[in-house]
């Protein structure tokens, strides 16, 4: 049995005191295990609901401050004129202007949700130029006024290829809709959002008129401009909401991350709860190893008042406790955090279109460190102050 | 102690007393109350998704009646999508199902989603305004007036949902609110036991139409004469060429609509509790453990004096099974205290506020009851296994 070393000295071996922790560790194998794999699930869990919460604003992180967004004032579902954006695009400080209207249709079946939303593509791509489309795809999609492209992610996720038939049913626009697939857009950076399809705004009008179907004709869901200095969006979105202000359809206009966290905002009681029930897990995790060290330093009371009586002072006794703890705690941590990634992957291959963009970020893995540490100090806390207080008479008395 | 019944011994298989159980976790209070404490947070996150999801179903399904459908446009999935003219209401209403009192009970409605503002977070989410005419509040059994009084017909006056006028400024009796390019006078409020109705404000169905400029309504509520003609009045409007409309039975309706959430708030959470359970399972592993570890010896007394393996086997499992019903008592008792609180967010399907809370049911106490024993179990069956595995001689020497 590793006890304590008398051959320890002042500075002399550091490595001593290390070897010391690790085979102290290793004493109750079974216990250090069991507390090293419950640290680790601890670690994981809090890791990835940080980054369910992360993945819920990936959308408005994504989302630039140089571009503004104009809706109807009263909420979404109303759509504008879409003779509003001439007026719109010759506002001093706006550098370009398209539009883009909520399609909402279903491919097969319901479960298989993704975003479609009828633009006008030449300005749309334009102003997006984070969606990288091939110039032969390009020409391709603007030239024929059927067809659509969609997302990488999306054209993996439901097998689409170029040349494919898409057919969608409408919830909004009632009937069956089919688009030709002209191009597979790739995003610009990982972060860009490639789960979307987009169709001709002048596809979707003219057919509102032939089909007959009383959907407001010629109207948009939202204006789209870029500003050619950011710095003027607020000046710039007072200036578009003026011009509309006391007409029949009213205009909000706000930049793009507000208009994407005000949707990040309608659900946050779900964040709220996600991040509560984060910190919960790692609670349970410090009972757990409070648990463990409490056991283990009850364990070793004679020990501990052995090293004093060898001359160890308190603090290095306590000091032991410390260590060991921590120890522990940064060997699980460590290896939740590398467990983080896989885990991830696996997370989002099985939640599918839920989250556009899942991904680990550094913040999250400190965050997952310093939990580790929070833990082990916590766990280390009153055992470690009872060894420092024992006294070497009633320790040694204990065996 | 178990000790002085040795007489009896030698005949039958002696149980060891609950009470020699239920003392060992007295002695090691410590040990016991942080592993119950971890067993209480699992089943405290456990319950309370239950209990939300609970809450969710109660809320939406008690939104519909059993002899009340919902006539919505095919493939519209929500209210808010579908649109229906004046002429295939007037078709609907003439149906020989529908329940008549001088004039057929058929509510035609107009929903529309408004952006107000929240009180708790200044920011804004969509609002169902529904809009109703005289026959509406009558096919609505469970909707009561709590304060001021109903709406006059052809005003532009609304009464608000208790749980909107909880969330959403501008909501008492006297204030007003603007959408639509009108103010719209406060000038009751509703109770509709805590239902989907509770989170909408409702107006004038003719007024809601012109200050929207709208010709068409969202939907039809017809009123059965009998219930059991559900089948037949969805099929006649079915088949009938002039109507391209649809009907279901209202609670089939807002069942549909609580389903991405629910299955959301499912999924999420009760994946979260397996992972937090292993950090609760292994707790009690560890505790386990250790109460055999040191009971070593006593374990030894015990077989010496005639216990025989599965009693020691019992014994411990039924102190694992103790200590997992403490924290599964605990963590039911902090969850309860959860159906206090109200939850609001965004339905994912109606992309509207939702408020609902977390309800109790006996299934939910015994289910979480069953999980904590589950966890105890597992965690104490290695150690008790072990205990009882542990030879006389051995155990007794190890005194």
């Amino acid at each position: 049995m590793p006890g304590p070393s008398c051959t320890w000295r002042k500075g002399g071996s550091k490595m001593l005191v290390a070897r010391l922790l690790f085979l102290n560790i290793w004493r109750n194998r079974t216990r250090s295990i069991l507390t090293f794999v419950g640290l680790m699930v601890a670690v994981l869990a809090f890791g990835l609901l940080s980054t369910v919460v992360q993945a819920w604003y990936a959308g408005a992180e994504a989302a630039s401050q140089a571009r503004l967004i104009t809706r109807s004032s009263i909420s979404l579902i109303f759509p504008l004129p879409a003779s509003y954006g001439e007026r719109i695009r010759h506002i001093d400080g706006v550098d370009q202007m398209t539009y883009s209207r909520w399609f909402g249709g279903i491919y097969k079946d319901t479960r298989n949700f993704f975003p479609q939303f009828a633009v006008d593509p030449p300005t749309y791509f334009a102003i997006y130029s984070e969606y990288r489309l091939s110039e032969e795809a390009r020409q391709a999609f603007y030239r024929d006024r059927r067809s659509a492209v969609v997302g990488r992610r999306l054209a993996e996720e439901h097998g689409f290829q170029v040349g494919d038939m898409v057919t969608l049913k409408g919830q909004i626009f009632p009937g069956q809709w089919e688009f030709l697939i002209a191009g597979i857009y790739d995003g610009a950076e990982e972060k860009t959002d490639t789960g979307k399809m987009y169709f001709h705004w002048a596809y979707l009008n003219e057919e509102l008129k032939r089909r007959r179907i009383s959907r407001d004709p010629d109207s948009v869901g939202v204006f789209i401009t870029s500003l050619a200095d950011a710095s003027r969006a607020a000046e710039v979105s007072l200036a578009i909401d003026g011009l509309f202000l006391n007409s029949p359809k009213e205009t909000l206009t706000e930049t793009e991350q507000a208009f994407q966290l005000g949707f990040v905002a309608m659900t946050e009681a779900i964040v709220v709860a996600i991040r509560a029930v984060s910190f919960v897990v790692i609670l349970i995790i410090m009972a757990v190893m409070a648990n463990t060290m409490s056991m283990t330093a009850r364990e070793r009371t004679s020990e501990y008042a052995t090293l004093k009586a060898l001359g160890f002072s308190p603090r290095f006794v306590a000091g032991l406790v410390v260590g060991e703890s921590m120890l522990l705690a940064v060997l699980g941590g460590l290896a939740g955090l590398l467990a983080t990634y896989p885990a991830a992957w696996a997370f989002q291959a099985s939640t599918g279109n839920l989250f556009r963009h899942f991904a680990v970020s550094p913040d999250t893995s400190l965050m997952q460190l310093w939990a580790a540490l929070a833990t082990g100090l916590v766990a280390a806390f009153f055992p470690a102050l009872r060894a420092y207080r024992i006294r070497i008479v009633d320790g040694l008395r204990a065996i | 102690m178990a000790c002085g019944r040795s007489s009896t011994v030698a005949t039958t298989l002696l149980a060891v007393p609950l009470r020699y159980s239920l003392r060992n976790l007295w002695v090691r209070r410590l040990t016991t109350v942080l592993t119950a404490l971890g067993m209480a947070l699992v089943v405290y996150v456990f319950a309370a998704v239950l209990m939300l999801d609970a809450g969710l179903r109660e809320t939406l399904v008690g939104t519909g009646e059993v002899d009340n459908m919902v006539v919505i446009r095919k493939g519209s999935a929500t209210e808010v999508q579908s649109s229906i003219d004046r002429g295939q209401a007037n078709i609907v209403s003439q149906m020989p199902q529908v329940a008549s009192d001088i004039e057929p009970l058929v509510s035609r409605e107009t929903v529309v989603l408004v952006n107000l503002k929240k009180i708790a977070t200044g920011r804004p989410s969509n609002v169902v305004v529904r809009g109703l005419d005289a026959q509406g509040a009558g096919l609505r059994r469970q909707v009561q007036l709590i304060e001021g009084r109903m709406f006059r017909p052809g005003s532009n006056e609304v009464i608000v949902g208790k749980a909107s006028a909880g969330q959403f400024q501008n909501m008492a009796l006297g204030e007003s609110l603007r959408f639509g390019g009108r103010d719209w006078q406060v000038v009751g409020q509703f109770e509709a036991g805590r239902s989907g109705f509770d989170s909408e404000v409702w107006a004038d169905g003719e007024i809601l139409m012109q200050s929207f400029r709208r010709v068409t309504y969202s939907s039809l509520v017809v009123r059965l004469s009998d219930p059991s003609q559900a089948a037949a009045f969805a099929a006649s409007v079915e088949d009938d060429p002039r109507l391209p409309l649809q009907a279901k039975s209202e609670r089939a309706y807002y069942e549909e609509q609580s389903e991405t959430l629910s299955r959301f708030i499912r999924i999420l959470g009760l994946s979260l509790t397996v992972i937090f359970s292993i950090g609760a399972v292994i707790g009690a592993t560890i505790t386990m453990q250790a109460a055999v570890a040191t009971r070593t010896a006593e374990i030894g007394t015990l077989r010496a004096l005639g216990f025989q393996r599965p009693s020691i086997l019992m014994a411990f499992l039924a102190e694992a099974v103790f200590l997992s019903l403490v924290g599964g008592v605990v963590g039911l008792g902090l969850a309860s205290l959860m159906q206090l609180t109200e939850f609001s967010t965004t339905n994912f399907q109606s992309f509207a506020e939702l408020s609902f809370g977390f309800s109790l049911t006996p299934t939910i106490i015994i289910q979480s009851l069953v999980f904590a024993m589950f966890m105890g179990i597992l965690g104490g069956m290695l150690p008790a296994i072990r205990a009882a595995r542990l030879s006389i001689v051995e155990a007794l020497r190890a005194a």
